[in-house]
């Protein structure tokens, strides 16, 4: 168990679509943000990680080289890691083992993503290779109708009730992002609308989809002798896990998903967490997509498998529910892929920190950050708490 | 007012031969005759699909092809009338993961055939259990298309 680490502080752009600014501009902005907020210097980080989507998004290969001076890392050691979608959990992660290895004190953590650049359904077709898969990828939708197929078959979920808490989900996560100045898509959807929108990939509709979002997010992790230092309101890391499973999309079942059983199952563990739904005050649930939203609860146990539809729409992960879920509206109204696992761990520190302004969960003192990467192969969670 | 600001278009242009391995190679070979191979793993006695070197759950070398059957159930589908990067042909797609009889994984390919061309006629066909079939193409040529489609059995 290494050392305690502690998140100290965050900074995160503003979202969209950003041509108003090079990549390294974007990157600065985020960079620019956590040194202002927390009144650190520059100067006193001990090293830092980046990261983003693939290469193959970016445009450039090595992005870490490309940044280095915006990442402030000129003179100090720099890591690049990189999960596929994933990433911004990975590199809470890296921050994390960095403090809690004892050989740093005070690590910046960027990921970043210029999505609307390039072309981004493409890209994500080359995250597998050209033997077997990558014909039938179709982008990421692809994929997760698929999944979401398995899951809703595997448990006899009727259709129609799918169809209506993916609804609510998406209604409630964008009237949310109007509380997050950084969300991306802000909008007021009615039911007819979501329903009747144009299908991406069947059953997935526009509205069951996230965006592509540029984007980027800075931490900065510390030892607690230099939390202490520094006095400032600070998240506390209390469980982190990941996981991942065979590389081939047939190769293992995605509905009871075991990589995102075992992620939780380990953060879990760590923090000494038993009865997730109770424990947790609120969960930054990594939800590109609706229906995956909900596989989540169940894998995380938040709820037995079969059952997330009807707690969905009996509000209990809703802002005011029981188990408030992405109350920043998640990945679902803001995807900067490399930046967005690194949001949910900024918005559950900002959380359990009581720092989360008109989305605040008020009271709210344990959280769960997590994300996803691959086709369907890997998930990391991290839990956040106030002491 | 929002200003227009420049952008400079790059096209990243790459070839790039990859190795397929003794056992991809044998596998395409198989296709090119018109036969899906896999592999069986000696230990946990799973039939693996594509064939491949080693069990990824046992990790156990598997070295020996078996000739797998033509025909199966749909685990899951997704429908797609949106022509997307390195495509496989013209929209719609409908890509499913199917058990093959007698193997213990699920194998990614295409529904087709059999008025599967809107999503209604699929919906209407196409459950979990479904049975299906291989649709060969006429010209083999050692590649994953080979496999045109599966079609349901009627």
């Amino acid at each position: 168990m290494g050392r305690p680490v502690a998140i100290v502080g965050s900074g995160q752009t503003r979202h969209g679509r950003r041509f108003d600014v090079s990549y390294p501009e974007l990157v600065k902005e985020a960079v620019d943000a956590v040194f202002e907020n927390t009144g650190i210097s520059p100067q006193d980080i001990d090293g830092v990680v980046s990261g983003t989507m693939p290469s193959m998004m970016e445009g450039v290969a090595l992005t870490h080289f490309y940044f280095a001076d915006v990442l402030r890392s000129v003179g100090k050691p720099i890591l690049k890691t990189e999960t596929c979608g994933s990433t911004g959990v990975s590199l809470a992660i890296t921050g994390y083992y960095w403090i809690a290895s004892g050989l740093a004190d005070l690590v910046l953590v960027v990921g970043s993503e210029k999505m609307n650049e390039g072309d981004s359904q493409a890209t994500m077709t080359t995250v597998v290779e050209p033997f077997y898969q990558r014909y039938f990828i179709a982008g990421a939708p692809g994929v997760f109708s698929m999944q979401c197929q398995e899951w809703s078959n595997r448990f006899g979920i009727p259709e129609d009730k799918v169809r209506e808490a993916a609804t609510r989900i998406t209604i409630d996560h964008h009237n949310d992002a109007f509380d997050n100045p950084y969300a991306h898509i802000k909008k007021r959807l009615t039911p007819d609308e979501v329903n009747n929108a144009r299908i991406i990939t069947y059953p997935i509709r526009l509205w069951d989809v996230c965006p592509n979002s540029d984007g980027a997010c800075a931490m900065l992790f510390a030892s607690e002798k230099m939390a202490k230092k520094l006095g400032l309101k600070s998240a506390w890391v209390k469980g982190v896990g990941y996981s991942g499973e065979e590389y081939w999309f047939g190769d293992s079942e995605k509905a009871i998903w075991q990589c995102a059983i075992d992620a939780a199952r380990q953060a879990y563990d760590m923090a000494g967490i038993k009865n997730p739904r109770k424990e947790l005050d609120v969960a930054e649930v990594y939800n590109p997509f609706t229906y995956q939203e909900m596989l989540y609860y169940e894998c995380f146990g938040f709820c037995g498998f079969g059952e997330a539809c009807d707690l969905v729409l009996q509000g209990v992960f809703s802002r005011e529910g029981e188990l408030p879920c992405d109350p920043s509206g998640g990945t679902l109204c803001t995807n900067p892929i490399g930046a967005t696992g690194l949001n949910r761990v900024a918005e559950a520190a900002l959380q359990v920190t009581g720092q989360a302004g008109a989305h605040q969960i008020p009271g709210a003192k344990l959280g769960l950050a997590h994300a996803m990467g691959g086709v369907d192969q890997f998930n990391g969670v991290m839990i956040l708490g106030s002491e | 007012m929002q200003k227009d600001y420049n952008t400079l278009e790059n096209i990243i242009r790459l070839p790039h031969k990859y190795a397929a391995g003794p056992i991809f190679t044998r596998f395409y070979d198989g296709l090119r005759a018109g036969k899906i191979l896999g592999s069986t793993c000696p230990n946990c006695k799973k039939v693996l699909v594509p064939a491949r070197s080693f069990c990824p759950q046992c990790h156990a070398n598997l070295d020996e092809f078996v000739e797998v059957a033509q025909e199966g159930e749909v685990v899951s589908w997704a429908y797609s009338d949106k022509e997307f990067f390195g495509s496989p042909g013209k929209p719609p797609f409908i890509t499913a993961l199917i058990r093959l009889d007698g193997t213990g994984c699920n194998f990614l390919h295409l529904l087709g055939g059999d008025g599967l061309n809107t999503l209604e006629n699929v919906q209407a066909k196409v459950k979990k259990g479904t049975r299906v079939k291989v649709v060969w193409n006429e010209d083999k040529i050692g590649r994953m298309l080979d496999i045109k489609y599966f079609e349901p059995v009627s």
